[in-house]
């Protein structure tokens, strides 16, 4: 029997920060930010991914996309939209800004909470601007579920149980665990489908509050006759999130200082490939027992 | 009380690694903080685990063992460490930025509403200046960590929540044993005062572990290819050398994304820490990612045809040629001159 399952993606617009150019870094050695092309975190594209085959194994479930950050970060809910989720909500508020993990998984879970009753929330592992994989368990604490991380597949989703591979060192594992639950996917998991053309059509005017009032206003009686182009957008207020858990007030931990990375430089001897300058090398590193 | 604590990953009866590292490192911190050093170990059925830790200077051991907590699952190891450090109020607690760490240090932070830093590379003590309200902190953990994709390094302090917690990269510290004949105390800890049937909600079902099929870390010689090797076919002349000199094969993440080399070679920040006696880097142009990764290698020999290969400057030795010419003649002289 099939039933039909309400999934929440969390997923975070993200710095490329694995295209990284000779402008991304400031003198004084911090991040330029600007200089960085926002991207869906590709972790959580694989997550949307294992989201959607949940929902085509099951119709009648749905897919809505959970983000946390500045207006623009809308994106990722719309770019969930044109691959097959059916909505979204954005969390962004001067007061998250400079939120560790913690502060993060909290308002994250309280706007789980306003969302009320779901069955799976699933994220990538981690995101490639901090490296963390901390939110995905630390939402699931704050919310009182357990966990699966480091998902390769979900294999199976019935009776209330969830059955998933994961990576482990040296080999795989397979778990099963109850539902609701917080999984979190690897990027080595199956890719995530391209965007949907008909679902682009559908969607491409898809906008928060904020971007209607500040695009051009030719739309309105679009998004009057159209409520699923309207997406929402939440703030902590909103949540009812208690500010001194928020942001950079919320944040247990400080960043003391940032540096830029400076490697030992050696003064090195360089050789051609010649027969004498080869075997000159190896009979010093034999004579002075590196090898052999 | 407010002492240091050191969570121990057990695979089939043996410490990791990590968790080795670890006590080393906590062992000379605690020294420093004038505290003691404590470790815990939650396992099934676990045998003589105090002689694999005692002998690295551990004053305390806390071992928890029942039926369920092998194979590691989420909450009755969380439940376990959330209930020990609410108890022993640990100033610090630390462990391996592995699958294990990555799962249960963030869910043990959360329930404490501590600070946790995920994969450190050095951890130190120092003190930290709030200049807001102007309040010196003295004797904080500096939790120091690669960030943006490993651009940078950030170090973070968590002045005001206990435990300060952190997760560490395997490889990057060193294990040493003080004392084999180290006295530290024992303490078997009833399993069910910390945990509850609900705990164990999560099942096990199939698990397929196979040893390392290789032995990069443990390595004296590596020799590591990037992309500029070229092709998978060049690749099989780095392990020609690696067979007549005794060696191990290592990768770069480039190397390993063109389909060259399995995922389980890649040296560097993503992957295996190395630091062997003589690193023959193969090819390599040298992010910053793969030189975090190898950057402790006693003596670095760089083979490039580009001269300016930013690996170059790390280098002891820089051949300038292609693989395809290099090695081949390495095994030559190598045959010729030994013995």
């Amino acid at each position: 029997m099939n039933m039909n399952y309400k999934i929440i993606v969390l997923a975070k617009q993200v710095p490329d920060t694995r295209n990284v150019g000779k402008d991304a870094m400031k003198a004084d050695g911090t991040v330029n930010r600007a200089a960085l092309s926002a991207i869906f975190n590709p972790e959580d594209l694989n997550a949307l991914e294992q989201a959607l085959r949940i929902k085509e194994k099951n119709p009648g479930s749905t897919v809505y996309m959970l983000t946390m950050g500045p207006g623009r970060a809308a994106d990722i809910i719309r770019e969930g939209l044109f691959r097959g989720a059916d909505g979204g909500y954005l969390l962004t508020d001067r007061a998250f800004a400079g939120a560790d993990t913690l502060a993060t998984s909290y308002a994250l879970a309280m706007a789980i909470r306003k969302i009320g009753h779901f069955d799976l929330i699933i994220g990538g592992r981690q995101a490639i601007d901090g490296d963390t994989a901390q939110v995905g368990p630390q939402v699931a604490e704050k919310l009182g579920l357990t966990q699966i991380t480091y998902a390769e597949e979900i294999k199976s989703i019935e009776n209330g149980r969830i059955t998933v591979t994961r990576h482990i060192p040296g080999g795989v594992e397979t778990v099963e665990g109850p539902l609701p639950i917080v999984v979190t996917v690897n990027g080595s998991a199956a890719s995530c489908r391209p965007r949907n053309a008909k679902m682009v059509m559908k969607y491409k005017h898809a906008r928060t509050v904020t971007e209607k009032q500040q695009g051009n206003l030719d739309y309105t009686d679009l998004y009057a006759t159209h409520d699923y182009l309207n997406l929402e957008e939440w703030s902590v207020a909103d949540v009812k999130g208690d500010l001194a858990q928020c942001g950079l007030a919320g944040s247990p931990t400080k960043v003391k200082s940032i540096q830029n990375i400076v490697f030992q430089t050696k003064e090195s001897k360089t050789i051609s490939d010649s027969n004498k300058d080869i075997e000159g090398l190896i009979v010093e590193l034999l004579a002075n027992h590196t090898i052999g | 009380m407010n002492n240091l604590f050191v969570y121990c990953e057990i695979e089939d009866g043996i410490i990791a690694d990590v968790s080795l590292e670890l006590l080393t490192k906590g062992r000379s911190l605690a020294n420093e903080l004038k505290c003691q050093l404590e470790a815990v170990i939650i396992g099934t059925s676990l045998k003589e685990v105090e002689k694999q830790v005692l002998p690295y200077g551990v004053d305390k051991l806390h071992i928890f063992d029942a039926p369920g907590l092998y194979p590691y699952t989420s909450l009755p190891h969380t439940s376990i460490l959330v209930k020990l450090f609410k108890e022993e109020q640990p100033q610090i607690a630390l462990m391996g930025a592995t699958v294990i760490g990555r799962d249960l240090g963030p869910r043990v932070s959360s329930a404490l509403t501590s600070g946790l830093t995920a994969d450190c590379t050095s951890l130190e003590i120092g003190d930290y200046e709030e200049k807001k309200d102007n309040k010196i902190y003295k004797n904080l953990l500096y939790q120091i960590r690669p960030a943006f994709g490993g651009n940078i390094v950030a170090t973070i302090v968590n002045p005001d929540h206990r435990p300060q917690m952190a997760t560490v990269r395997e490889g990057v510290m060193k294990k040493q044993i003080i004392n084999t004949e180290y006295k530290g105390k024992v303490v078997r800890h009833e399993v069910k005062d910390f945990v509850t049937d609900a705990d164990f909600v999560v099942k096990v079902i199939e698990r397929h572990v196979e040893k390392s099929k290789n032995n990069l870390k443990g390595s004296p010689i590596i020799i590591s290819g990037g992309y500029g090797v070229g092709s998978k076919d060049n690749f099989k002349l780095l392990f020609d050398l690696a067979k007549v000199i005794n060696a191990e094969v290592g990768a770069s993440r480039a190397a390993v994304d063109a389909g060259y080399a399995d995922h389980d070679r890649q040296i560097g920040q993503t992957g295996v820490t190395v630091r062997p006696k003589l690193y023959i880097a193969c090819g390599i142009s040298g992010q910053i990612q793969h030189i975090a990764g190898m950057q402790e290698s006693a003596i670095i020999i760089s083979i490039n045809n580009d001269p300016n290969a930013p690996i170059n400057a790390i280098a002891d030795y820089v051949i300038n040629g292609t693989v395809e010419q290099v090695i081949p003649k390495m095994i030559k002289y190598y045959k010729q001159n030994s013995k």
